[in-house]
């Protein structure tokens, strides 16, 4: 069962502000968000007459490849990624006009980011954003991974879940790369040592 | 309890008996299709179809509902996996898990409830109120009580 997360501390963020740009062209998109629901994100999509589809990114993926094993090894278990592919990731193709994927591709090692990136531009209409966010600290053991809300077009709310091992670290060249099949990527990098990527489907 | 899906279950409630909603307890199992018309509380398992068009469905802590669900409001504090459709409001409690699609009016999800699907928010139309009639307008002469001025006033200006 998901706890009720601890308190929330707020960030200004850029990359949300350029997501939400998208938001206000015209009533009716539908917005994928891989973060716990929650009732403030719920309240400022739907405000915008858009249609939310919540699901429990990384949730998905402690279910799948964190029940029992090594949850990084478990990632090349072609059995546990077909589950959680069909878990996670079953749309059809371009369902989507934006992807608010938060925190959660820096716990996917090398061998199954680029299928889940790949499945991510598959239902992403063309023209829609996605907003991801890395770490930007390089010599790091562990990260902290939060809860993200959308308080207003450019505030999140942001709650600690624990600190979990990144399954690799990105800087902009390795970003360029993974989102090499979209058609523009932005960067922002923060004073928290985060680095915000708002990508062009 | 376990009724098979040979006909729907309907519940209907005694004005007479008076007390609060019917209640599917924790040891009833129900395959097959509810109507309902009166709120219901289920905390027991149902699969199937369950439909309250009117009233409200609260899904109790010990619920188990993996249903197709159509009710005014639904209240989820156990596990419900299905669509949901509701005229009004649904509420997803704390620690409660919801897995489907949800078309409401409005929805209310707690921290620490599990929710993945689809939310598509239905706004009803609220129709304007219709414009009163215009009233013809009084003329000047015939109904103002200070009809002798206002016609003095018309004369100087003749």
């Amino acid at each position: 069962m998901v706890r009720a997360p601890a308190a929330f501390e707020t960030r200004n963020s850029n990359g949300l502000s350029q997501f939400c740009s998208t938001l206000e062209e015209r009533p009716g998109l539908s917005i994928l968000d891989f973060a716990p629901a929650s009732q403030s994100t719920v309240s400022f999509i739907t405000d915008y007459g858009h249609r939310l589809y919540s699901d429990d990114f990384v949730h998905q993926m402690d279910q799948c490849f964190g029940a029992s094993g090594d949850f990084f090894e478990n990632q090349s278990n072609p059995l546990l990624v077909t589950r959680f592919l069909e878990t996670a990731l079953d749309f059809d193709d371009q369902s989507f006009d934006g992807a608010l994927v938060w925190d959660s591709l820096q716990f996917l090692t090398p061998t199954l980011l680029p299928t889940v990136v790949g499945r991510l531009h598959r239902i992403l209409r063309p023209g829609s954003s996605l907003l991801s966010i890395f770490h930007a600290e390089e010599r790091v053991e562990e990260i902290s991974t939060f809860s993200y809300r959308i308080q207003d077009h450019r505030t999140v709310l942001m709650a600690q879940r624990s600190r979990r091992k990144p399954a690799q670290i990105f800087n902009n060249r390795n970003l360029e790369k993974l989102f090499q099949e979209f058609s523009s990527v932005k960067f922002f990098l923060t004073r928290d040592h985060l680095r915000e990527v708002i990508v062009k489907r | 309890m376990s009724t098979q899906p040979a006909r729907p279950v309907e519940t209907h409630h005694d004005t007479n008996r008076g007390g609060g909603p019917a209640i599917l307890g924790k040891s009833v199992i129900v395959k097959g299709q509810i109507y309902a018309r009166e709120d219901l509380t289920i905390d027991g398992e149902v699969e199937g179809t369950v439909e309250l068009q009117e009233h409200r469905l609260t899904v109790g802590p010990n619920g188990k509902v993996a249903a197709t669900v159509k009710a005014r409001e639904v209240v989820v504090l156990g596990t419900l996996e299905g669509n949901v459709e509701t005229r009004d409001k649904i509420h997803i409690r704390k620690d409660a898990k919801l897995v489907g699609d949800i078309k409401t009016a409005r929805i209310e999800i707690e921290d620490g409830a599990y929710f993945k699907g689809n939310i598509d928010i239905v706004r009803t139309e609220v129709k304007p109120a219709a414009a009163p009639k215009p009233q013809p307008v009084a003329s000047v002469a015939t109904s103002a009580p200070n009809a002798p001025a206002a016609a003095a006033a018309a004369d100087s200006k003749r």
